[in-house]
């Protein structure tokens, strides 16, 4: 062990100020421990390169810390290499509750309850793709609706909203949305068991029935993608996900539970925030991290209204998958079977999950609350399904739109982190602050020029997701790597992007 | 400091997200100020936001920092369930106990054409979220999960 800086105050590392007291236990993994803070039932743990930690907003250290302090948390509080300030939780932020004596947070899973990235391989490569790449953007854009008051092609009356809550991608799939072989390989099979529609605001509903099969906006994208030539980094494991052939292409979009899951998260919150102190007695540190007991009613009924956003989000990324599929078959003039567009992954990343870990030699339940984090299954879980269950599950790492993605895979070391890994690359910049540094329609110019197409339904928001406005991909995913909660398997490169 | 006008202004202070901060002669004006930026944020061109329907709104919250928070959670609602981008015409607000809003929102439907789109705001956030007096004036900070 050493310590980072063995003056008091606050250090800094490549720049920015970190906490006094934050010291090195392994590889591309810190410690803080629980005098940073009163109240701090365990450590904080960050898993992080030197360099990230350095890029890390002082407010994560803080909001890890105040997680920290919430009742029932098991082992330590977590921050991923792509850790950023978040609301409550800092985004990147994985917390284990004793689910008997432990709280539930929506602020450890986020406004987008189930924001989860899908991976899609194809037969197609570059060469076949580049001369029509224009063409199928333009598809692409015109058949996902994305953006602000985008509406979705799929309507549902509210009966059939109650069976998407129940059902997930399943429903979207015995709907003709896709087939068994998706499900297979969709975390959970597309569906989180508890969903209880009756948990569920009228609002919710009313702002969820017009939105199945969008986008959204904001850091939500839908991508066309290249393997380059030095792009596959662990050839069995690439070949066992499909991806298995320098310029190979593959499309990777990532997108939520939108209007729905946002009110879920809103009606909790705002529950929650009056029923701490009058009902459970618990402190209200920071109104975002406002939580209830588990197994408390509040708490119950708010896992069952998750439950049914996370459903609505699987079953979102379910249908549009299958419009993906309709626009190549269009564009190249064979079936999708015959494209060879297969899902390679679909992974949550604002998710709490009652799961088994082994803690201090014991098997236990834990209630695994996940926010801008990425369950990673290692080989041989129970939970994976039988093409995955010797490389461990893929874990999607989502870049900035202009640098490039990952696919990784679970690691049996990964428990340190209940496994969990990152899920993209972090902002290191406001999106006012970027909007100041480039022109949206400068940055969609000088991107084609460098061989990447892009549609944004918001020529602001494109300036938003600027690449310089995030951290370095490469430097998260290999930090997943040498701090041993996940190991590379691939690298993809933009080549197309539909915005909100 | 007396603000002179209801204004907001989007500021630098978190990563991912819109923090903004409004200033208006009166509590009322506050309100006001976070319907504009609201429609700021949604909108590439707010101007051309026309006034062809109305609707009418009562909500009521422990405090005015929570009811402020209420108030724009009910904006992004209505953006949501009826696609409609919303002013305050009219606020009144009364604190005594508990803080209650009634106001006259105008607005219309979404054109995309005609307005071009922003950011599809998911929800307004209790982070950071201040609401008080300023010399004669009143200020407030809230942000918007993008």
């Amino acid at each position: 062990m050493r310590a980072l800086r063995p003056h008091g105050g606050r250090g800094r590392v490549t720049g920015l100020a970190i906490p006094a007291g934050l010291r090195a236990i392994a590889p591309d993994l810190w410690e803080i421990g629980p005098g940073f803070r009163p109240g701090m039932r365990v450590p904080v743990h960050i898993f992080a390169s030197e360099k990230l930690l350095g890029e890390m907003d002082d407010t994560v250290f803080a909001q890890a810390a105040n997680v920290a302090t919430l009742p029932g948390i098991v082992g330590a509080s977590l921050c991923m290499p792509d850790a950023h300030w978040g609301y409550g939780f800092p985004i990147g932020g994985v917390a284990a509750m004793d689910p008997d004596t432990g709280v539930i947070s929506p602020g450890g899973i986020g406004f987008d309850i189930n924001c989860g990235m899908r991976l899609v391989r194809t037969n197609l490569g570059w060469h076949e793709v580049r001369p029509r790449i224009a063409e199928l953007v333009d598809a692409l854009a015109e058949r996902v609706p994305a953006g602000v008051g985008s509406e979705g092609f799929v309507r549902l009356d509210a009966a059939s909203l109650a069976r998407v809550m129940l059902g997930g991608a399943r429903w979207a799939v015995e709907h003709g949305f896709g087939d068994e072989r998706d499900l297979e390989r969709t975390e959970s099979g597309g569906c989180f068991p508890g969903a209880d529609p009756a948990q569920v605001s009228e609002r919710a509903l009313r702002r969820g029935e017009s939105q199945l099969g969008t986008l959204g906006s904001g850091n939500h994208y839908l991508e066309v993608q290249i393997l380059p030539p030095d792009g596959i980094l662990d050839e069995p494991l690439a070949r066992a996900f499909g991806l298995d052939r320098p310029g190979q292409v593959a499309v990777m979009f990532h997108c939520g539970s939108r209007g729905f899951g946002h009110q879920v998260a809103t009606d909790y919150l705002e529950t929650f925030l009056d029923a701490m102190p009058s009902r459970y007695g618990l402190p209200v540190i920071d109104r975002e991290l406002a939580c209830a007991p588990f197994r408390s009613p509040d708490g119950q009924s708010y896992f069952a209204a998750m439950g049914c956003a996370a459903n609505m989000a699987f079953a979102n990324r379910q249908v549009i998958l299958h419009r993906i599929r309709g626009v190549f078959a269009d564009v190249f003039g064979q079936s999708p079977g015959a494209l060879g567009l297969e899902t390679v992954y679909d992974v949550a990343h604002n998710t709490a999950k009652l799961e088994r870990h082994r803690v201090d030699g014991r098997e236990r339940e834990l209630l695994v609350h996940r926010k801008g984090a990425t369950r990673a299954f290692p080989p041989g879980h129970p939970e994976l399904p039988a093409c995955y269950r010797e490389t461990g599950q893929p874990v999607i790492v989502g870049g900035s739109m202009e640098t490039g993605s990952y696919v990784l895979a679970g690691v049996a070391q990964g428990a340190a982190s209940f496994f969990s890994s990152a899920h993209g690359s972090g902002r290191t910049m406001s999106r006012t602050r970027a909007r100041k540094l480039v022109r949206g329609e400068v940055l969609r110019q000088r991107m084609a020029e460098r061989g990447i197409e892009v549609r944004a339904a918001s020529l602001r928001g494109l300036a938003e997701e600027a690449g310089f406005a995030y951290k370095s991909v490469d430097e998260v995913a290999q930090a997943t790597e040498v701090a041993g909660i996940s190991r590379r398997v691939a690298r993809l490169l933009p080549v197309g992007n539909v915005k909100g | 400091m007396k603000a002179s006008a209801v204004e907001y202004e989007f500021r630098d202070a978190v990563t991912s997200d819109l923090a903004v901060e409004l200033r208006a002669p009166t509590l009322e004006g506050v309100f006001t100020a976070l319907a504009d930026a609201l429609v700021a944020a949604t909108l590439e061109h707010p101007e051309a936001l026309r006034t062809a329907r109305r609707r009418s709104v009562e909500l009521d919250a422990p405090d005015l920092e929570r009811l402020l928070l209420r108030f724009a959670n009910e904006l992004i609602f209505l953006r949501d369930a009826e696609r409609l981008v919303l002013r305050a015409e009219r606020v009144a607000v009364h604190a005594d106990g508990v803080a209650r809003l009634s106001a006259e929102l105008v607005g219309e439907p979404i054109d995309r054409d005609r307005h071009g789109v922003g950011a599809d705001v998911k929800a307004a956030t209790a982070h950071g979220l201040a609401l008080g007096r300023v010399g004669e004036g009143w200020r407030a900070r809230m942000t918007f999960d993008v």
